[in-house]
Protein backbone atom coordinates (compact mmCIF):
# COMPACT_ATOMS: atom_id res chain seq x y z
CA UNK A 1 0.00 0.00 0.00
CA UNK A 2 1.25 3.44 -0.84
CA UNK A 3 2.13 5.88 1.88
CA UNK A 4 -0.54 8.48 1.18
CA UNK A 5 -3.20 5.75 1.52
CA UNK A 6 -2.12 4.74 5.02
CA UNK A 7 -3.77 7.55 6.92
CA UNK A 8 -7.24 7.28 5.30
CA UNK A 9 -7.08 3.47 5.61
CA UNK A 10 -6.26 3.76 9.29
CA UNK A 11 -9.08 6.26 9.79
CA UNK A 12 -11.59 3.94 8.10
CA UNK A 13 -10.44 0.95 10.17
CA UNK A 14 -10.69 3.02 13.35
CA UNK A 15 -14.19 4.20 12.45
CA UNK A 16 -15.21 0.60 11.83
CA UNK A 17 -13.79 -0.58 15.15
CA UNK A 18 -15.41 2.21 17.12
CA UNK A 19 -18.83 1.70 15.54
CA UNK A 20 -18.63 -2.09 15.84
CA UNK A 21 -17.60 -1.87 19.51
CA UNK A 22 -20.31 0.67 20.33
CA UNK A 23 -22.89 -1.69 18.88
CA UNK A 24 -21.41 -4.66 20.64
CA UNK A 25 -21.57 -2.80 23.94
CA UNK A 26 -25.16 -1.76 23.29
CA UNK A 27 -24.39 1.98 23.28
CA UNK A 28 -25.85 2.05 19.78
CA UNK A 29 -29.07 0.08 20.19
CA UNK A 30 -30.88 -2.03 17.61
CA UNK A 31 -32.99 0.88 16.44
CA UNK A 32 -30.16 3.35 15.87
CA UNK A 33 -28.00 0.53 14.56
CA UNK A 34 -30.51 0.00 11.79
CA UNK A 35 -30.47 3.71 11.06
CA UNK A 36 -26.69 3.57 10.69
CA UNK A 37 -27.06 0.63 8.32
CA UNK A 38 -29.73 2.43 6.34
CA UNK A 39 -27.54 5.54 6.14
CA UNK A 40 -24.70 3.48 4.69
CA UNK A 41 -27.04 1.74 2.23
CA UNK A 42 -28.32 5.14 1.14
CA UNK A 43 -24.70 6.19 0.73
CA UNK A 44 -24.02 3.27 -1.64
CA UNK A 45 -26.98 4.11 -3.83
CA UNK A 46 -26.31 7.84 -3.74
CA UNK A 47 -22.67 7.36 -4.73
CA UNK A 48 -24.03 5.46 -7.74
CA UNK A 49 -26.22 8.36 -8.76
CA UNK A 50 -23.37 10.74 -8.03
CA UNK A 51 -21.34 8.98 -10.73
CA UNK A 52 -24.24 9.20 -13.18
CA UNK A 53 -25.44 12.74 -12.53
CA UNK A 54 -22.71 14.44 -10.51
CA UNK A 55 -19.77 13.31 -12.61
CA UNK A 56 -21.04 12.23 -16.02
CA UNK A 57 -23.88 14.78 -16.00
CA UNK A 58 -26.57 12.32 -17.08
CA UNK A 59 -29.92 13.12 -15.54
CA UNK A 60 -31.57 9.92 -14.28
CA UNK A 61 -34.97 9.81 -12.61
CA UNK A 62 -35.13 6.05 -12.24
CA UNK A 63 -32.54 5.33 -9.60
CA UNK A 64 -35.06 3.84 -7.14
CA UNK A 65 -36.16 1.40 -9.83
CA UNK A 66 -32.63 -0.02 -10.10
CA UNK A 67 -32.46 -0.06 -6.32
CA UNK A 68 -35.72 -2.06 -6.29
CA UNK A 69 -34.54 -4.37 -9.03
CA UNK A 70 -31.45 -5.26 -7.01
CA UNK A 71 -33.52 -5.67 -3.86
CA UNK A 72 -36.01 -8.07 -5.42
CA UNK A 73 -33.41 -10.09 -7.33
CA UNK A 74 -31.25 -10.55 -4.23
CA UNK A 75 -34.22 -11.33 -1.98
CA UNK A 76 -35.56 -13.86 -4.46
CA UNK A 77 -32.24 -15.71 -4.45
CA UNK A 78 -31.88 -15.96 -0.67
CA UNK A 79 -35.58 -16.83 -0.25
CA UNK A 80 -35.31 -19.70 -2.72
CA UNK A 81 -31.70 -20.80 -2.28
CA UNK A 82 -31.37 -20.43 1.48
CA UNK A 83 -29.82 -17.74 3.62
CA UNK A 84 -26.16 -18.71 3.99
CA UNK A 85 -23.46 -16.04 3.83
CA UNK A 86 -22.38 -17.49 0.48
CA UNK A 87 -25.82 -17.27 -1.11
CA UNK A 88 -26.15 -13.79 0.39
CA UNK A 89 -22.90 -12.69 -1.27
CA UNK A 90 -24.01 -14.20 -4.56
CA UNK A 91 -27.45 -12.65 -4.19
CA UNK A 92 -25.94 -9.18 -3.67
CA UNK A 93 -23.70 -9.69 -6.68
CA UNK A 94 -26.66 -10.86 -8.78
CA UNK A 95 -28.73 -7.87 -7.69
CA UNK A 96 -25.97 -5.48 -8.73
CA UNK A 97 -25.37 -7.37 -11.98
CA UNK A 98 -29.04 -7.40 -13.01
CA UNK A 99 -29.38 -3.69 -12.28
CA UNK A 100 -26.22 -3.03 -14.31
CA UNK A 101 -27.32 -5.16 -17.26
CA UNK A 102 -30.77 -3.58 -17.38
CA UNK A 103 -29.07 -0.16 -17.25
CA UNK A 104 -26.92 -1.18 -20.20
CA UNK A 105 -29.96 -2.27 -22.21
CA UNK A 106 -31.76 1.00 -21.49
CA UNK A 107 -28.68 3.14 -21.81
CA UNK A 108 -27.31 1.94 -25.11
CA UNK A 109 -30.03 3.35 -27.36
CA UNK A 110 -30.68 6.48 -25.27
CA UNK A 111 -27.17 7.56 -24.33
CA UNK A 112 -26.25 7.92 -28.00
CA UNK A 113 -28.47 10.98 -28.00
CA UNK A 114 -27.21 14.31 -26.83
CA UNK A 115 -29.81 15.69 -24.47
CA UNK A 116 -31.91 14.93 -21.41
CA UNK A 117 -33.76 12.02 -22.99
CA UNK A 118 -32.31 9.78 -20.29
CA UNK A 119 -34.38 11.60 -17.67
CA UNK A 120 -37.60 10.90 -19.55
CA UNK A 121 -36.68 7.30 -20.34
CA UNK A 122 -35.66 6.48 -16.78
CA UNK A 123 -38.81 8.14 -15.45
CA UNK A 124 -40.84 5.80 -17.67
CA UNK A 125 -38.68 2.88 -16.67
CA UNK A 126 -39.29 3.62 -12.99
CA UNK A 127 -43.03 3.43 -13.52
CA UNK A 128 -42.71 0.18 -15.48
CA UNK A 129 -40.67 -1.39 -12.68
CA UNK A 130 -43.22 -0.29 -10.08
CA UNK A 131 -46.07 -1.87 -12.08
CA UNK A 132 -44.02 -5.02 -12.62
CA UNK A 133 -43.26 -5.33 -8.91
CA UNK A 134 -46.94 -4.80 -8.07
CA UNK A 135 -47.76 -7.76 -10.29
CA UNK A 136 -44.66 -9.83 -9.61
CA UNK A 137 -46.66 -12.50 -7.74
CA UNK A 138 -47.89 -13.74 -11.11
CA UNK A 139 -44.25 -14.40 -12.05
CA UNK A 140 -43.45 -16.19 -8.81
CA UNK A 141 -45.59 -16.23 -5.66
CA UNK A 142 -42.42 -15.71 -3.61
CA UNK A 143 -42.17 -12.12 -4.89
CA UNK A 144 -45.46 -11.21 -3.25
CA UNK A 145 -46.67 -8.59 -5.73
CA UNK A 146 -48.68 -5.70 -4.28
CA UNK A 147 -48.89 -7.40 -0.86
CA UNK A 148 -45.13 -7.14 -0.51
CA UNK A 149 -42.44 -9.76 -0.19
CA UNK A 150 -42.06 -11.14 3.32
CA UNK A 151 -39.81 -13.62 5.05
CA UNK A 152 -36.50 -12.47 3.59
CA UNK A 153 -33.69 -13.69 5.85
CA UNK A 154 -32.13 -10.88 7.90
CA UNK A 155 -28.60 -11.24 6.64
CA UNK A 156 -27.57 -7.63 6.37
CA UNK A 157 -25.23 -6.83 9.22
CA UNK A 158 -23.20 -3.77 10.01
CA UNK A 159 -20.04 -5.53 8.79
CA UNK A 160 -21.48 -6.21 5.34
CA UNK A 161 -22.91 -2.72 4.99
CA UNK A 162 -19.84 -0.93 6.24
CA UNK A 163 -17.30 -2.72 4.08
CA UNK A 164 -19.47 -2.69 0.97
CA UNK A 165 -19.96 1.04 1.44
CA UNK A 166 -16.19 1.46 1.73
CA UNK A 167 -15.69 -0.68 -1.39
CA UNK A 168 -18.26 1.34 -3.33
CA UNK A 169 -16.71 4.64 -2.36
CA UNK A 170 -13.25 3.31 -3.22
CA UNK A 171 -14.39 2.15 -6.66
CA UNK A 172 -16.08 5.48 -7.32
CA UNK A 173 -13.03 7.40 -6.15
CA UNK A 174 -10.65 5.36 -8.29
CA UNK A 175 -12.89 5.78 -11.31
CA UNK A 176 -13.29 9.52 -10.84
CA UNK A 177 -9.53 10.04 -10.47
CA UNK A 178 -8.59 8.19 -13.64
CA UNK A 179 -8.50 9.02 -17.31
CA UNK A 180 -11.88 7.31 -17.64
CA UNK A 181 -13.27 9.51 -14.89
CA UNK A 182 -11.86 12.65 -16.51
CA UNK A 183 -13.59 11.61 -19.72
CA UNK A 184 -16.90 11.32 -17.84
CA UNK A 185 -16.44 14.78 -16.34
CA UNK A 186 -15.47 16.18 -19.74
CA UNK A 187 -18.75 14.83 -21.14
CA UNK A 188 -20.63 16.58 -18.34
CA UNK A 189 -18.79 19.85 -18.92
CA UNK A 190 -19.16 20.01 -22.71
CA UNK A 191 -20.27 17.04 -24.72
CA UNK A 192 -19.40 18.54 -28.10
CA UNK A 193 -15.92 19.51 -26.97
CA UNK A 194 -15.36 16.09 -25.37
CA UNK A 195 -16.29 14.42 -28.65
CA UNK A 196 -13.92 16.69 -30.57
CA UNK A 197 -11.12 15.87 -28.12
CA UNK A 198 -11.30 12.21 -29.11
CA UNK A 199 -13.54 10.98 -26.30
CA UNK A 200 -16.21 8.43 -27.21
CA UNK A 201 -18.97 10.19 -25.29
CA UNK A 202 -21.53 7.37 -25.58
CA UNK A 203 -19.05 4.93 -24.06
CA UNK A 204 -18.44 7.06 -20.98
CA UNK A 205 -22.06 7.99 -20.43
CA UNK A 206 -22.86 4.28 -20.57
CA UNK A 207 -19.97 3.41 -18.26
CA UNK A 208 -21.11 5.84 -15.58
CA UNK A 209 -24.76 4.87 -15.96
CA UNK A 210 -24.12 1.12 -15.74
CA UNK A 211 -21.73 1.40 -12.80
CA UNK A 212 -24.02 3.79 -10.95
CA UNK A 213 -27.07 1.57 -11.46
CA UNK A 214 -25.13 -1.52 -10.38
CA UNK A 215 -24.30 0.32 -7.15
CA UNK A 216 -28.01 1.03 -6.69
CA UNK A 217 -28.70 -2.68 -7.22
CA UNK A 218 -26.13 -3.60 -4.59
CA UNK A 219 -27.67 -1.15 -2.13
CA UNK A 220 -31.09 -2.65 -2.89
CA UNK A 221 -29.89 -6.15 -2.04
CA UNK A 222 -28.58 -4.92 1.31
CA UNK A 223 -31.82 -3.08 2.01
CA UNK A 224 -33.90 -6.19 1.29
CA UNK A 225 -32.02 -8.19 3.89
CA UNK A 226 -32.05 -5.41 6.49
CA UNK A 227 -35.79 -5.23 7.17
CA UNK A 228 -36.70 -8.68 5.76
CA UNK A 229 -39.73 -7.16 4.03
CA UNK A 230 -40.00 -5.48 0.61
CA UNK A 231 -42.91 -3.53 -0.80
CA UNK A 232 -43.17 -2.03 -4.32
CA UNK A 233 -44.10 1.37 -2.86
CA UNK A 234 -40.57 1.62 -1.44
CA UNK A 235 -39.30 1.86 -5.00
CA UNK A 236 -41.74 4.17 -6.75
CA UNK A 237 -40.38 7.02 -8.76
CA UNK A 238 -40.76 9.59 -5.98
CA UNK A 239 -38.04 7.67 -4.16
CA UNK A 240 -35.74 8.44 -7.06
CA UNK A 241 -36.10 12.11 -6.22
CA UNK A 242 -34.85 11.48 -2.70
CA UNK A 243 -31.53 10.19 -3.99
CA UNK A 244 -31.37 12.92 -6.58
CA UNK A 245 -31.80 15.51 -3.82
CA UNK A 246 -29.02 13.95 -1.78
CA UNK A 247 -26.66 14.15 -4.76
CA UNK A 248 -27.60 17.74 -5.60
CA UNK A 249 -27.46 18.87 -1.97
CA UNK A 250 -24.05 17.28 -1.54
CA UNK A 251 -22.77 19.19 -4.55
CA UNK A 252 -22.50 17.80 -8.08
CA UNK A 253 -19.11 16.31 -8.76
CA UNK A 254 -18.20 15.75 -5.12
CA UNK A 255 -18.04 12.20 -3.76
CA UNK A 256 -17.43 13.27 -0.18
CA UNK A 257 -20.34 15.68 -0.49
CA UNK A 258 -22.58 12.80 -1.54
CA UNK A 259 -21.39 10.58 1.30
CA UNK A 260 -21.77 13.23 3.99
CA UNK A 261 -25.20 14.28 2.70
CA UNK A 262 -26.50 10.70 2.44
CA UNK A 263 -25.66 9.99 6.04
CA UNK A 264 -26.82 13.39 7.24
CA UNK A 265 -30.07 13.08 5.34
CA UNK A 266 -31.02 9.69 6.83
CA UNK A 267 -30.20 10.92 10.32
CA UNK A 268 -32.09 14.15 9.73
CA UNK A 269 -35.28 12.27 8.82
CA UNK A 270 -34.95 10.04 11.87
CA UNK A 271 -33.93 12.91 14.12
CA UNK A 272 -37.01 14.87 13.10
CA UNK A 273 -39.10 11.90 14.18
CA UNK A 274 -37.85 12.50 17.72
CA UNK A 275 -38.01 16.27 17.62
CA UNK A 276 -41.51 16.54 16.15
CA UNK A 277 -43.10 13.70 18.06
CA UNK A 278 -45.49 11.09 16.75
CA UNK A 279 -48.51 13.33 16.04
CA UNK A 280 -46.49 15.72 13.87
CA UNK A 281 -44.61 13.03 12.00
CA UNK A 282 -45.91 14.09 8.60
CA UNK A 283 -44.51 17.56 9.16
CA UNK A 284 -41.11 16.03 8.56
CA UNK A 285 -41.68 16.51 4.86
CA UNK A 286 -42.36 20.19 5.35
CA UNK A 287 -39.26 20.73 7.45
CA UNK A 288 -37.28 18.72 4.97
CA UNK A 289 -38.50 20.86 2.06
CA UNK A 290 -37.69 24.02 3.99
CA UNK A 291 -34.14 22.79 4.60
CA UNK A 292 -33.83 22.08 0.91
CA UNK A 293 -34.94 25.59 -0.02
CA UNK A 294 -32.64 27.13 2.57
CA UNK A 295 -29.63 25.18 1.31
CA UNK A 296 -30.37 26.04 -2.29
CA UNK A 297 -30.55 29.74 -1.44
CA UNK A 298 -27.46 29.71 0.76
CA UNK A 299 -25.36 27.29 -1.28
CA UNK A 300 -26.77 26.73 -4.77
CA UNK A 301 -23.63 24.76 -5.68
CA UNK A 302 -24.45 22.21 -2.97
CA UNK A 303 -22.71 21.43 0.28
CA UNK A 304 -19.29 20.75 -1.21
CA UNK A 305 -19.72 22.52 -4.54
CA UNK A 306 -17.62 20.13 -6.63
CA UNK A 307 -14.78 20.04 -4.10
CA UNK A 308 -13.67 17.03 -2.10
CA UNK A 309 -13.16 16.79 1.61
CA UNK A 310 -9.97 15.00 2.58
CA UNK A 311 -8.03 14.23 5.71
CA UNK A 312 -5.10 15.92 4.07
CA UNK A 313 -7.06 19.10 3.64
CA UNK A 314 -8.28 19.10 7.24
CA UNK A 315 -4.79 18.54 8.57
CA UNK A 316 -3.36 21.18 6.31
CA UNK A 317 -5.97 23.67 7.38
CA UNK A 318 -5.05 23.06 10.99
CA UNK A 319 -1.39 23.51 10.14
CA UNK A 320 -2.18 26.68 8.22
CA UNK A 321 -4.02 28.03 11.21
CA UNK A 322 -0.80 27.48 13.14
CA UNK A 323 0.89 29.65 10.51
CA UNK A 324 3.39 26.95 9.60
CA UNK A 325 2.02 25.80 6.28
CA UNK A 326 3.05 26.80 2.77
CA UNK A 327 1.23 24.03 0.88
CA UNK A 328 1.99 23.83 -2.82
CA UNK A 329 -1.25 22.70 -4.42
CA UNK B 1 -0.45 13.51 -51.76
CA UNK B 2 -2.10 16.23 -49.75
CA UNK B 3 -2.35 15.68 -46.00
CA UNK B 4 -5.89 16.98 -45.72
CA UNK B 5 -8.18 17.33 -48.67
CA UNK B 6 -11.75 18.47 -49.23
CA UNK B 7 -13.10 17.34 -52.59
CA UNK B 8 -16.13 19.19 -53.89
CA UNK B 9 -17.59 19.39 -50.38
CA UNK B 10 -21.06 20.84 -49.85
CA UNK B 11 -23.11 21.16 -46.72
CA UNK B 12 -26.77 22.12 -46.78
CA UNK B 13 -28.99 22.95 -43.82
CA UNK B 14 -32.46 22.45 -45.25
CA UNK B 15 -32.61 24.97 -48.11
CA UNK B 16 -29.52 26.87 -46.95
CA UNK B 17 -26.35 26.03 -48.82
CA UNK B 18 -23.83 26.85 -46.12
CA UNK B 19 -21.03 25.44 -48.22
CA UNK B 20 -21.01 24.48 -51.87
CA UNK B 21 -18.37 22.75 -53.93
CA UNK B 22 -15.42 23.45 -51.63
CA UNK B 23 -12.06 22.20 -52.89
CA UNK B 24 -9.26 22.60 -50.41
CA UNK B 25 -6.01 20.78 -49.92
CA UNK B 26 -3.38 21.22 -47.25
CA UNK B 27 0.19 20.02 -47.72
CA UNK B 28 2.25 18.79 -44.80
CA UNK B 29 3.63 21.70 -42.76
CA UNK B 30 1.59 24.47 -44.33
CA UNK B 31 -0.09 27.27 -42.43
CA UNK B 32 -3.18 28.27 -44.36
CA UNK B 33 -5.70 30.97 -43.52
CA UNK B 34 -9.40 30.71 -44.17
CA UNK B 35 -10.98 34.14 -44.34
CA UNK B 36 -14.22 35.71 -45.46
CA UNK B 37 -17.01 37.98 -44.25
CA UNK B 38 -19.32 36.93 -41.40
CA UNK B 39 -21.59 34.06 -42.37
CA UNK B 40 -19.37 33.01 -45.27
CA UNK B 41 -19.24 29.40 -44.03
CA UNK B 42 -15.78 29.31 -42.44
CA UNK B 43 -16.79 27.54 -39.25
CA UNK B 44 -18.93 25.19 -41.32
CA UNK B 45 -15.74 24.10 -43.07
CA UNK B 46 -14.31 23.14 -39.66
CA UNK B 47 -17.50 21.39 -38.64
CA UNK B 48 -17.52 19.39 -41.87
CA UNK B 49 -13.86 18.39 -41.55
CA UNK B 50 -14.20 17.34 -37.90
CA UNK B 51 -17.40 15.39 -38.50
CA UNK B 52 -19.69 17.59 -36.40
CA UNK B 53 -21.82 18.15 -39.51
CA UNK B 54 -20.98 15.49 -42.09
CA UNK B 55 -20.81 16.81 -45.67
CA UNK B 56 -24.01 16.64 -47.71
CA UNK B 57 -21.92 16.03 -50.83
CA UNK B 58 -18.26 15.47 -51.53
CA UNK B 59 -15.48 13.88 -49.54
CA UNK B 60 -13.04 14.85 -46.81
CA UNK B 61 -9.77 12.90 -46.82
CA UNK B 62 -6.92 12.70 -44.33
CA UNK B 63 -3.78 11.12 -45.77
CA UNK B 64 -5.93 9.64 -48.53
CA UNK B 65 -8.42 8.12 -46.11
CA UNK B 66 -12.05 9.16 -46.49
CA UNK B 67 -13.40 10.62 -43.24
CA UNK B 68 -17.06 10.82 -44.29
CA UNK B 69 -19.34 9.07 -41.83
CA UNK B 70 -16.78 8.82 -39.03
CA UNK B 71 -17.76 10.18 -35.62
CA UNK B 72 -15.91 13.32 -34.46
CA UNK B 73 -13.97 11.44 -31.78
CA UNK B 74 -12.66 8.96 -34.39
CA UNK B 75 -11.61 11.78 -36.71
CA UNK B 76 -9.75 13.41 -33.82
CA UNK B 77 -8.03 10.14 -33.00
CA UNK B 78 -6.89 9.94 -36.63
CA UNK B 79 -5.14 13.28 -36.26
CA UNK B 80 -7.33 16.36 -36.65
CA UNK B 81 -7.72 18.67 -33.66
CA UNK B 82 -9.53 21.96 -33.40
CA UNK B 83 -10.34 24.89 -31.17
CA UNK B 84 -13.67 26.66 -30.96
CA UNK B 85 -14.66 30.19 -31.86
CA UNK B 86 -16.90 30.39 -28.78
CA UNK B 87 -14.47 28.84 -26.29
CA UNK B 88 -15.57 25.40 -25.16
CA UNK B 89 -13.33 24.42 -22.28
CA UNK B 90 -14.26 21.96 -19.55
CA UNK B 91 -14.83 24.90 -17.25
CA UNK B 92 -15.16 23.15 -13.91
CA UNK B 93 -12.06 21.02 -14.49
CA UNK B 94 -8.57 22.22 -13.68
CA UNK B 95 -6.37 23.57 -16.46
CA UNK B 96 -4.17 20.48 -16.12
CA UNK B 97 -7.12 18.10 -16.33
CA UNK B 98 -8.44 19.86 -19.42
CA UNK B 99 -5.24 18.92 -21.18
CA UNK B 100 -5.11 15.43 -19.70
CA UNK B 101 -8.73 14.74 -20.71
CA UNK B 102 -7.71 15.18 -24.34
CA UNK B 103 -5.05 12.49 -23.88
CA UNK B 104 -7.58 9.81 -22.99
CA UNK B 105 -7.47 7.85 -26.27
CA UNK B 106 -3.80 7.12 -25.60
CA UNK B 107 -4.01 6.75 -21.84
CA UNK B 108 -2.76 3.18 -22.25
CA UNK B 109 -4.62 1.55 -19.37
CA UNK B 110 -8.04 0.01 -19.00
CA UNK B 111 -10.87 0.43 -16.53
CA UNK B 112 -9.59 -2.46 -14.41
CA UNK B 113 -6.18 -0.79 -14.11
CA UNK B 114 -7.91 2.39 -12.99
CA UNK B 115 -10.13 0.68 -10.41
CA UNK B 116 -7.31 -1.42 -8.97
CA UNK B 117 -4.70 1.33 -9.26
CA UNK B 118 -2.18 -0.98 -10.90
CA UNK B 119 1.45 -0.09 -11.49
CA UNK B 120 0.65 0.63 -15.14
CA UNK B 121 -2.01 3.11 -14.04
CA UNK B 122 0.44 4.88 -11.80
CA UNK B 123 3.15 5.06 -14.44
CA UNK B 124 0.90 6.28 -17.25
CA UNK B 125 -0.79 8.85 -15.01
CA UNK B 126 2.62 10.27 -14.12
CA UNK B 127 3.70 10.32 -17.76
CA UNK B 128 0.51 11.99 -18.93
CA UNK B 129 0.74 14.53 -16.15
CA UNK B 130 4.33 15.37 -17.08
CA UNK B 131 3.44 15.66 -20.73
CA UNK B 132 0.46 17.90 -19.93
CA UNK B 133 2.61 20.10 -17.69
CA UNK B 134 5.20 20.41 -20.45
CA UNK B 135 2.49 21.47 -22.89
CA UNK B 136 1.19 24.04 -20.43
CA UNK B 137 4.74 25.29 -19.95
CA UNK B 138 5.01 25.72 -23.73
CA UNK B 139 1.74 27.69 -23.78
CA UNK B 140 2.76 29.90 -20.81
CA UNK B 141 0.04 28.41 -18.64
CA UNK B 142 2.11 26.31 -16.23
CA UNK B 143 1.48 28.56 -13.24
CA UNK B 144 -2.29 28.21 -13.71
CA UNK B 145 -2.22 24.40 -13.96
CA UNK B 146 -4.33 23.83 -10.87
CA UNK B 147 -6.86 26.62 -11.38
CA UNK B 148 -10.28 25.97 -12.78
CA UNK B 149 -10.29 26.48 -16.54
CA UNK B 150 -13.37 28.69 -16.29
CA UNK B 151 -11.54 31.09 -14.01
CA UNK B 152 -8.79 31.95 -16.50
CA UNK B 153 -8.68 35.29 -18.27
CA UNK B 154 -9.90 35.25 -21.85
CA UNK B 155 -6.53 35.14 -23.59
CA UNK B 156 -5.36 32.29 -21.36
CA UNK B 157 -8.53 30.35 -22.16
CA UNK B 158 -7.78 30.69 -25.88
CA UNK B 159 -4.25 29.37 -25.33
CA UNK B 160 -5.56 26.56 -23.16
CA UNK B 161 -7.84 25.53 -26.01
CA UNK B 162 -4.78 25.25 -28.22
CA UNK B 163 -2.89 23.28 -25.56
CA UNK B 164 -5.83 20.91 -25.19
CA UNK B 165 -6.01 20.42 -28.96
CA UNK B 166 -2.26 19.70 -29.08
CA UNK B 167 -2.70 17.06 -26.38
CA UNK B 168 -4.59 14.90 -28.87
CA UNK B 169 -1.34 14.65 -30.91
CA UNK B 170 -2.81 16.05 -34.10
CA UNK B 171 -1.35 16.14 -37.57
CA UNK B 172 -3.67 18.92 -38.59
CA UNK B 173 -4.65 21.73 -36.26
CA UNK B 174 -7.76 23.78 -37.00
CA UNK B 175 -7.86 27.11 -35.18
CA UNK B 176 -11.16 28.98 -35.14
CA UNK B 177 -10.45 32.68 -34.53
CA UNK B 178 -7.61 32.11 -32.06
CA UNK B 179 -7.00 35.86 -31.67
CA UNK B 180 -10.61 36.92 -31.12
CA UNK B 181 -10.80 39.37 -28.24
CA UNK B 182 -7.04 39.76 -27.88
CA UNK B 183 -5.21 43.07 -27.82
CA UNK B 184 -2.45 43.82 -30.39
CA UNK B 185 0.37 42.81 -28.03
CA UNK B 186 -1.32 39.50 -27.29
CA UNK B 187 -1.90 38.94 -31.00
CA UNK B 188 1.82 39.40 -31.71
CA UNK B 189 2.63 36.88 -29.00
CA UNK B 190 0.08 34.48 -30.42
CA UNK B 191 1.60 34.70 -33.92
CA UNK B 192 4.97 33.70 -32.50
CA UNK B 193 3.38 30.94 -30.46
CA UNK B 194 1.47 29.41 -33.36
CA UNK B 195 4.50 29.63 -35.61
CA UNK B 196 6.58 28.00 -32.89
CA UNK B 197 4.28 25.10 -32.18
CA UNK B 198 3.61 24.47 -35.85
CA UNK B 199 7.37 24.03 -36.29
CA UNK B 200 8.02 22.08 -33.10
CA UNK B 201 5.15 19.65 -33.49
CA UNK B 202 5.38 19.36 -37.27
CA UNK B 203 1.81 20.61 -37.60
CA UNK B 204 -0.25 21.60 -40.55
CA UNK B 205 -2.47 24.51 -39.57
CA UNK B 206 -5.71 25.80 -41.02
CA UNK B 207 -6.94 28.90 -39.27
CA UNK B 208 -9.95 31.13 -39.41
CA UNK B 209 -9.25 34.71 -38.42
CA UNK B 210 -10.59 38.21 -38.81
CA UNK B 211 -7.47 39.95 -37.54
CA UNK B 212 -5.77 40.62 -40.84
CA UNK B 213 -2.50 41.45 -39.14
CA UNK B 214 -2.25 37.92 -37.85
CA UNK B 215 -3.42 36.33 -41.08
CA UNK B 216 -1.01 38.23 -43.30
CA UNK B 217 1.86 37.61 -40.90
CA UNK B 218 1.36 33.94 -40.29
CA UNK B 219 -0.20 32.35 -43.35
CA UNK B 220 1.66 31.27 -46.43
CA UNK B 221 -1.56 30.82 -48.32
CA UNK B 222 -5.10 32.11 -47.99
CA UNK B 223 -8.47 30.80 -49.06
CA UNK B 224 -11.33 33.29 -49.19
CA UNK B 225 -14.93 32.18 -48.73
CA UNK B 226 -18.08 34.14 -49.46
CA UNK B 227 -21.62 32.77 -49.28
CA UNK B 228 -20.28 29.23 -48.98
CA UNK B 229 -18.09 29.38 -52.06
CA UNK B 230 -14.37 29.87 -52.57
CA UNK B 231 -13.92 33.21 -54.30
CA UNK B 232 -10.14 33.43 -54.19
CA UNK B 233 -6.98 31.52 -53.30
CA UNK B 234 -3.41 32.71 -53.16
CA UNK B 235 -0.63 34.30 -51.15
CA UNK B 236 -1.52 37.11 -48.73
CA UNK B 237 -0.16 39.65 -51.21
CA UNK B 238 -2.30 38.37 -54.06
CA UNK B 239 -5.39 38.26 -51.89
CA UNK B 240 -4.94 41.86 -50.74
CA UNK B 241 -5.08 43.02 -54.33
CA UNK B 242 -7.86 40.70 -55.47
CA UNK B 243 -10.89 42.80 -56.54
CA UNK B 244 -13.40 40.03 -55.77
CA UNK B 245 -12.15 39.82 -52.22
CA UNK B 246 -12.40 43.56 -51.71
CA UNK B 247 -15.90 43.47 -53.15
CA UNK B 248 -16.94 40.66 -50.79
CA UNK B 249 -15.68 42.58 -47.77
CA UNK B 250 -16.62 46.11 -48.71
CA UNK B 251 -19.42 45.80 -51.29
CA UNK B 252 -19.73 46.69 -54.96
CA UNK B 253 -18.78 50.08 -56.24
CA UNK B 254 -16.43 50.94 -53.39
CA UNK B 255 -13.32 49.93 -55.25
Amino acid sequence: MRKEMLLPAAAVALLYLVLALLRQAGVIGIYWGQIVDLALITTIQAVGLSLIYGFAGQFSLGHAAFYGLGAYVAAFITRTQGGTPLTFALALLAGAAVAGIVALIIGLPILRLRSDYLGIATLGFGIIVKVMLDNADKLSPVLGGARGMAGIPRLTTFHWVFWLAVLTILIARNLVNSSHGRSCIAVREDEVAADIMGIDTTQFKTLAFVMGCAMAGLAGGLYAHLYSFLHPSSFDFLKSFDVLLVVVLGGLGSLTGTVVTSIGWVFLLEGLRDVLGQQFLDWRWVVYALILIAVMIARPQGLMGGKELSLDMLLRRRAARGGADHGAA
Amino acid sequence: MALLECRNVSRHFGGLRALSGLDLSLEQGEVVGLIGPNGAGKTTVFNVITGVFPPTEGEVLLEGRVLNGLKPYRITQLGIARTFQNIRLFREMSVLHNVMAAMHPRCGYGLVDALLRTARFGRREREMRDEALALLERMNLADRAHDKAGSLPYGDQRRLEIARALATHPKVLLLDEPAAGMNPAEVDELVELIRGIAGDFGLTVLLIEHQMGLVMNLCERLVVLDFGEVIAKGTPGEIQRNPRVLEAYLGKGVV
